[in-house]
This record gives structure tokens, sequence and C-alpha cells, in this order.
């Protein structure tokens, strides 16, 4: 498991822009890079990430994977630096569930949520 | 031999005082786009009006460290359902590979606005390219200058 640190108000008011961060602990390799011993090292990369929001009224559960909708997604190359940081904003509109998922190479997948209290 | 090393570090200084200078005083806007950057654009843009502005690219003129250089993209936009950003790709002009993100936008984003942090090999030109619904696209170029270079060190 990636560490990740994800930054979210715990409330929000009806309509209030709310600003989300997201960190994941990983190298980012660029498969450009040589080890020590003069090797090539394999590219290792985060090449997804998707924030998605599933209303708390909703019948979806937030374990789903496709459930609720897309807040913010991002397609990652070699020239994000490593531990990959993310901060981007939300329009909360009503109480639920963001769900971060991340996923990249050699089967990599992260995935957390945060819960947004809107009132 | 103290005075050959004080010549060099009159010299030095000098130099540096005139590199920021030109650093200062570069202009917003008038950067002639990378002939590398305008295919890119185009080609995101897939067909789409072009121009220049509603875009800001925020990012240091002068980075220490390659490796990890904080950027934010803002777009002049209400992001409602009828009128908003879509998409922001980053392109670069010389590090091995063009492509550095893109970011897909809804209007739950409430704002145009993305933060993230980026790798650049050597000194070059950035270039933010925001999407908006209607299929027009906006960029804002940047010329970042960089000291120690990513990509290189082992």
């Amino acid at each position: 498991m990636a560490r990740t640190l994800i930054t979210v108000p715990r409330s929000a008011k009806i309509g209030e822009i709310i600003e989300i961060k997201a960190l994941l602990q990983h190298p980012m390799e660029t498969g450009y890079r040589r080890s020590s011993d003069g090797d090539m090292l394999p590219r290792d990369l985060i090449r997804r990430f998707t924030c998605r929001f599933v209303a708390a009224t909703g019948t979806a559960s937030a374990s789903t994977r496709d459930a609720g909708e897309t807040v913010f997604a991002a397609t990652f190359h070699a020239a994000i630096a490593a531990n990959p940081y993310l901060s981007f904003n939300f329009r909360a509109t009503a109480s639920g569930t963001l769900v971060f998922m991340w996923e990249g190479d050699k089967g990599f997948a992260e995935r957390e949520t945060a819960n947004l209290l809107v009132a | 031999m103290a005075g050959i090393a004080q010549m060099k570090r009159r010299t030095f200084i000098a130099t540096a005082a005139a590199l920021a200078a030109t650093v200062v005083v570069r202009p917003a806007s008038a950067i002639t786009q990378s002939s590398v950057l305008t295919p890119l654009v185009n080609q995101y843009a897939a067909g789409g009006a072009v121009r220049e502005g509603r875009v800001k690219f925020d990012v240091a003129p002068l980075v220490d460290n390659g490796n990890s250089v904080p950027l934010e993209i803002s777009v002049d936009s209400p992001m409602t359902q009828a009128q908003h950003v879509i998409g922001i790709a980053i392109f670069n002009e010389k590090n091995p590979q063009s492509d550095v993100v893109q970011f897909t936008l809804t209007p739950l984003s409430g704002r145009a606005r993305v933060a993230t942090r980026m790798r650049l090999a050597v000194t070059q030109q950035l270039v933010a390219v925001a999407k908006m619904n209607d299929g027009s696209c906006w960029t804002h170029t940047v010329d970042v200058l960089v000291t120690i270079a990513s990509c290189i060190e082992e």
C-alpha cells in the first residue's frame, strides 16, 4: 500500500467551492535513468488519477468502481515529479463521499475516500 | 591570486545581475511559441480554434531544481453546465517526452484551477492548453530557466 495524503475540508456550505489536495507516495520512475550499475531503470509510472463524487442521497455505494460522477481526472506522463501532487477544486452541492483512485504500471492501484458534509 | 578571484567574483555578480534583469523584464505575453509545441497544441485542439489568452500558467521563471517544479494553471471560465473547461494539457519542449499531463475537468470542479509538480530536464518552453466545452482552445506559453536539471542525476 502506497501512502497517500488527502486534504479535504470536513464540511462545506452549499455551493461552496472547496480545494482538494491529493499526494501519493510513488517514485514515478521515468525509464530514462540508469542505476549506479549502469542498467536502465524500468519505467514505473502512475498513469491515471480520478476523483469521483458519490452523493450520500443516491442509491450507489461509494465502494462500486464507477459509482457517482467524475469531478476531476488526470493522465500523467514521465514529466510529472515523483510523489505526484495534485490540487483542484470541487463545488459542494450535497453531502457525500469523494473517491480518489490512482492507477499505474505494474498493476498499481490505490483507492482512498473522504467524506464531505454539506450543510 | 586574490585579485583574480575578486575579478571572477565581480564578473559573476555582473553576469548574475544581467541575467536576473533579463528574467524580470521579459514581456508577459510576447513569447514566440516553439515549433515543437505548436503541432502538439493543434493536435490536442483536434481542429478547434486555438487562441492565446484566458489561461494563466503560473510557474517560477527561474527554477533551481528541475526535479520538482510547482506549477498552477488557472482558466478564466465560470465552470457552469453551459460554459466550462473540459480539459487542460501541458506540453514541454525539451524533456524526453513532450507530454506532461492532461487534466479532465467538469462543472463539478467549480473552478478551473489545477496545481501539480513537474520535472524539467533543461531550460525550455512550456505551454498550457485549455479546451472549452464549445471546442475552442486557449493557450499560455512560458519560458522557464532551469539551473539544476532533472533526468540526469543517477
